[in-house]
């Protein structure tokens, strides 16, 4: 009896190496390459900036980003002028990504009459799978030029009107709809209008986006400065606004308390205080033409 | 001790069913660099993608293929429309594969060791962004000069996956799209 017990035992672990074969799929036979390979992570923001602040993405390698920017008036002007939808300051901008992880660019903003150049370097690039990077590092570099003149000697000399930002954005795309960065920033001004501020000013700022739908994300970002750097009066930038991606076009729509649109306004000029309803309505449109030749060869 | 020759026969089967199974007749084939093209033709835009990293295997003894590729490895012309393809429409990063399981009709019939033109029709199931269904193609297999080609076009109604397109769209992205796959398979042996 004890040794039936114990055939029967035998018959059903013997048994066993069959059955759990029999579920094995024929794929498992090969060695799937894919499974177990590091992919980057893409697609963290839609565009290239979160609402001001530079995002953790770039501009695809040989695509050319047309950016067309607008900042309306303060919404607290109140119906006079429209809510601020009279007036407006614009930024017209162009970038071009000379591989995935550079990208140039240059603008124009009629605030100011200034112009800027910039890049952005995606130094560390996040990866998905195991031993995956956790984050996204880019290093930005920017220098604008104020053409708009105040009548004094010392801004004849166009040095004297030069302002230079550096960047560390460091972020990740947490979810399928959550990313995050934080980006501690340093503007150099050649030039302040008084002494007691500072030429060089640090400060750090936080950006996010939480995606409410395939092609809407809901976009926030926060610039903190330290103490005591910059004329009274000049308040942190604080922006709140939708992302809507169409193909080609993406729509930033966004509320801000800072008129400039590049970092050494923003950061260290903006006055509106979101308290008093200092608040602009503005927007960002991105066009991406792409210039790649990629598989062309194949297709034709 | 009558129990004896029961328990060495029951070790046997034991030792033997951990082996690997039988191959049969036909043998086994596979490939991971299958070309797996889709066309999409629609009266504002013609998309192409491509992908050579398609993973196949066939069991010839049964008739069982099964393939899979990953969705991200596929390529576009345009960068921008690569990634849309991904994060909007396929949602990789949800559904990273479409898979394939299914059997080729009379693969007795099939010699693959000899040359010549064998053609099939494939039966079986199609997993793409998470929504499987039916669906049946004609596979052609030529052989020659020690190789064995495998090829087949199907189309695919991309609403059917539960892939939608939105309406600003609709007339540059077509509602049913052309896949062709080719590929050399090669002998699987075992390890």
């Amino acid at each position: 009896m004890k040794y039936r017990l114990l055939f029967y035992c035998f018959i059903l672990v013997a048994s066993m190496p069959s059955a759990l074969r029999a579920q094995e799929d024929l794929l498992s036979m090969i060695r799937d390459s894919a499974s177990t390979e590091k992919q980057p992570v893409k697609s963290s923001f839609k565009t290239t900036r979160v609402v001001n602040f530079q995002s953790l993405e770039n501009t695809h390698a040989r695509n050319l980003d047309i950016k067309i920017s607008h900042r309306f008036g303060f919404l607290n002007l109140g119906i006079e002028e429209l809510f601020g939808l009279d007036a407006a300051t614009i930024r017209l901008g162009a970038e071009y990504g000379i591989t995935d992880r550079l990208m140039v660019g240059f603008g124009r903003s009629s605030f100011e009459k200034t112009l800027d150049t910039y890049f952005k370097w995606k130094t560390i690039q996040q990866t998905s799978g195991k031993g995956g990077m956790p984050v996204t590092v880019s290093l930005f570099g920017s220098a604008a030029l104020r053409t708009f003149r105040v009548n004094t000697d010392l801004e004849d000399k166009l040095l004297n009107r030069m302002y230079y930002t550096g960047q560390v954005i460091v972020g990740s795309k947490i979810s399928e709809e959550f990313s995050l960065q934080l980006s501690p920033t340093i503007v150099h001004r050649n030039l302040t209008a008084t002494t007691s501020e500072k030429n060089d000013v640090f400060g750090i700022g936080a950006g996010g986006r939480f995606k409410v739908s395939k092609r809407i994300s809901l976009n926030a970002e926060y610039m903190y400065l330290l103490p005591d750097q910059v004329a009274p009066g000049i308040t942190n930038s604080l922006s709140i606004g939708f992302d809507i991606e169409t193909g080609g076009h993406v729509f930033q729509l966004h509320l801000t308390n800072s008129t400039a649109m590049i970092e050494k306004g923003f950061i260290t000029e903006t006055t509106g205080d979101w308290g008093d309803g200092d608040i602009h309505f503005g927007f960002n449109i991105s066009r991406v033409f792409d210039f790649s030749r990629k598989n062309k060869t194949k297709a034709e | 001790m009558q129990l004896k020759p029961v328990l060495i026969i029951a070790f046997l089967v034991s030792v033997t069913g951990s082996l690997p199974a039988q191959t049969g007749a036909g043998g086994r084939y596979f490939t991971r660099g299958a070309a797996i093209q889709f066309f999409s033709d629609s009266p504002l835009e013609k998309i192409e993608a491509s992908t050579n990293s398609g993973n196949c295997v066939l069991d010839l003894a049964t008739g069982k293929l099964e393939a899979a590729v990953l969705i991200n490895s596929f390529n576009f012309k345009k960068a921008l429309m690569q990634e849309h393809f991904n994060e909007n429409y396929m949602e990789s990063s949800k559904f990273p594969k479409a898979v394939f399981k299914g059997s080729l009709d009379k693969p007795q019939e099939l010699t693959l060791s000899k040359d010549g033109t064998y053609k099939t029709m494939l039966k079986g199931e199609m997993t793409i962004h998470g929504i499987t269904r039916p669906m049946q193609t004609e596979v052609v297999f030529r052989v020659g000069d020690g190789k064995i080609f495998a090829e087949t076009a199907f189309d695919v109604t991309v609403a059917d996956y539960g892939i939608r397109i939105p309406a600003l769209m609709r007339d540059n992205i077509a509602k049913i799209v052309r896949l062709t796959v080719k590929s050399e398979l090669q002998e699987l042996k075992k390890t």
